[in-house]
């Protein structure tokens, strides 16, 4: 049933990316236990581009997001199967070591979680401290790119030394996105990243986003559809753990293939 | 924090917020409180106050006692003097170092271990069904009585290992004594540490184990050392253990080496309590004044020390 769905979905569809494919998700099924919360996804993600995953709660846009980085699978009871490709190496693959594919493959979380006891400036070096590779570089150079980059620098550079949870919250997920930056990845995974800001601290890490795709290759999950509007260049929308449509954003949201999506984007449900 | 940046889940457009009218504090108490509900809380306030202050006052009357009983053996001598026939001249330095040494022994051989187990039940084997079993057994553990430790100890440090009546042996034995409490606290600390901050941790491409070491830990260590105070204040006030591995009551020399001969504080009160003379009583008294300002110091230096790293751990 999943392979009839995802090959009407292909054929259907004129090639979808303007740009070559970063990473490609194929025949993606995953587990909590027996429970069955994806059922087969297929759908590309963009070099250099923003690709929103939408859908209403419990649809799987998570569990699929966090299928790239291997996180899912720290889970108890999590199984996966099938194959997602990172510049066509299988990231599944028998030696491929999940540290060092999560060092390529960066993730923004939903509740912003800074490093408690740590400093401004340390939680920006925690990545290069917890994978060793601190000792070669210059410290205050990267604590200063990544924030920059980050566009916190401004905000905190008078207080690098002060803990990085005594910053507000919209700050707090920008220093999270500074410290994935910092391990400089190559994909950054948000997942609702702006689900616990005030809409001023949103449009802010929405503006970010912008600039980060310039460099990065951004999948970001929402269940906002203005958001996924307003920065994605490319979105799926997840129901029930199947991928309904996969297109360009602005196709998705003006005219949409499936009926189940224009349900969705009107506000029919979820 | 700077106004300018992202004020914090503002409610709603930006702008002056309209604080909605409060009822003044007279009227609110005057509806919610009622009498019935008064007098619950003052009754349940005397009933918490008497629990505090009971178990107290007793003490306190323990400590008075003991402390007016030995303040006449209470002197620098006293600490520094060996064993004798003649209670005027006895002393409690081997009880003292022994105590000392087999507190610091214990601390080197149950803390890694410990800890050690606990990181790799709650790290590593998470809920898996041996780990389930072995968390019941450990629970277990922990309610044998001393004496069977004692026993064990024998057995095995004493007798199959050849240990002897060593200060070693002793603190194995004591290390098995406290080991399950050692391990549950450290598990119950290390359960204290968000799961979303390992998560952070693996997402930023660290291991398992540089995750463990650099951002659990740190956190875990107010929580584990506290169950070490805990563990080590049990270690050193047993007594039955250590007559089982075969402390010795009567020595008149310092423990020279971890296989020495000791004796320890709670052995040498006991001691010289079940002695006919009197003067051995006072003895006894001005001993178990030395022990509890020995724990006392102990505890405190402790405490002071967790504290400090708390402070480190979240500042």
């Amino acid at each position: 049933m999943t392979s009839v769905g995802s090959t009407a979905l292909t054929s259907s569809l004129p090639p979808p990316l303007a740009t070559e494919a970063k990473l490609s998700i194929e025949g993606v099924r995953a587990w909590f236990g027996s429970l069955e919360v994806l059922h087969g996804i297929d759908m590309p993600i963009a070099d250099r581009s923003v690709t929103a995953i939408i859908g209403p709660s419990g649809c799987g846009k998570s569990t699929l997001i966090r299928s790239v980085n291997r996180m899912h699978e720290l889970t108890d009871g999590a199984r996966l199967e099938g194959k997602i490709t990172l510049d066509g190496i299988d990231v599944y693959g028998r030696d491929v070591d999940p540290v060092l594919l999560r060092r390529r493959v960066g993730m923004v979380f939903q509740k912003p979680n800074p490093f408690p006891s740590m400093s401004v400036r340390d939680n920006v070096l925690s990545g290069l401290r917890l994978t060793g590779g601190l000792s070669a570089v210059r410290p205050d150079e990267i604590v200063e790119k990544a924030l920059r980059d980050a566009a916190l620098w401004d905000e905190v550079k008078d207080r690098l030394d002060k803990p990085g949870i005594g910053l507000s919250g919209g700050q707090q997920q920008r220093l999270c996105i500074a410290r994935s930056l910092a391990v400089s990845p190559e994909v950054l995974l948000m997942d609702e990243p702006c689900s616990a800001l005030d809409p001023i601290a949103t449009s802010r890490i929405e503006d970010l986003i912008h600039s980060l795709k310039e460099t990065y290759t951004i999948a970001i999950v929402t269940h906002n559809m203005q958001q996924a509007a307003r920065v994605s260049d490319y979105t799926a929308f997840l129901l029930g753990g199947e991928l309904v449509e996969f297109s360009e954003t602005n196709r998705l949201f003006t005219s949409p293939r499936d009926s189940r999506t224009e349900d969705y984007i009107t506000g029919k449900f979820g | 924090m700077t106004a300018r940046a992202e004020p914090r889940r503002a409610p709603g457009p930006p702008g002056p917020r309209r604080v909605p009218a409060t009822p003044p504090l007279t009227a609110f108490a005057a509806t919610s409180g009622t009498r019935h509900n008064r007098l619950s809380e003052h009754v349940f306030y005397v009933i918490a106050l008497a629990a505090v202050l009971l178990p107290l006052l007793v003490l306190l009357g323990m400590l008075v006692g003991v402390t007016i009983t030995g303040s006449e053996r209470l002197s620098w001598d006293f600490i520094t003097s060996f064993p004798s026939r003649k209670p005027a001249l006895a002393g409690i330095l081997p009880g003292l170092l022994g105590s000392f040494y087999l507190m610091v022994l214990t601390a080197l051989i149950a803390l890694p271990l410990g800890v050690g187990a606990a990181i790799h039940l709650e790290e590593y084997g998470k809920r898996s069904r041996v780990s389930r079993l072995i968390e019941l057994n450990i629970a277990n553990l922990a309610g044998v009585p001393s004496i069977v430790y004692g026993l064990l100890g024998l057995d095995l440090f004493v007798r199959t290992l050849q240990l002897g009546r060593s200060l070693i042996a002793g603190a194995c034995t004591l290390s098995l004594l406290v080991l399950p409490m050692v391990v549950m606290v450290s598990r119950e600390a290390l359960r204290t540490v968000p799961q979303h901050l390992r998560e952070a941790s693996y997402a930023l491409g660290a291991t398992r184990w540089s995750t463990i070491r650099q951002i659990v830990l740190p956190m875990a260590y107010p929580g584990i050392l506290t169950g070490a105070i805990l563990a080590l204040s049990r270690a050193i006030g047993e007594t039955a253990p250590l007559v089982v591995v075969g402390a010795l009551t009567y020595i008149t020399f310092v423990p020279d080496g971890i296989d020495a001969p000791f004796t320890a504080l709670p052995i040498q009160i006991f001691n010289w309590v079940s002695r006919p003379q009197h003067g051995f009583v006072v003895n006894a008294a001005a001993g178990i004044v030395v022990l509890l300002f020995t724990m006392l110091l102990l505890n405190g230096g402790a405490i002071y020390l967790r504290n400090r790293l708390q402070k480190k751990g979240t500042a």
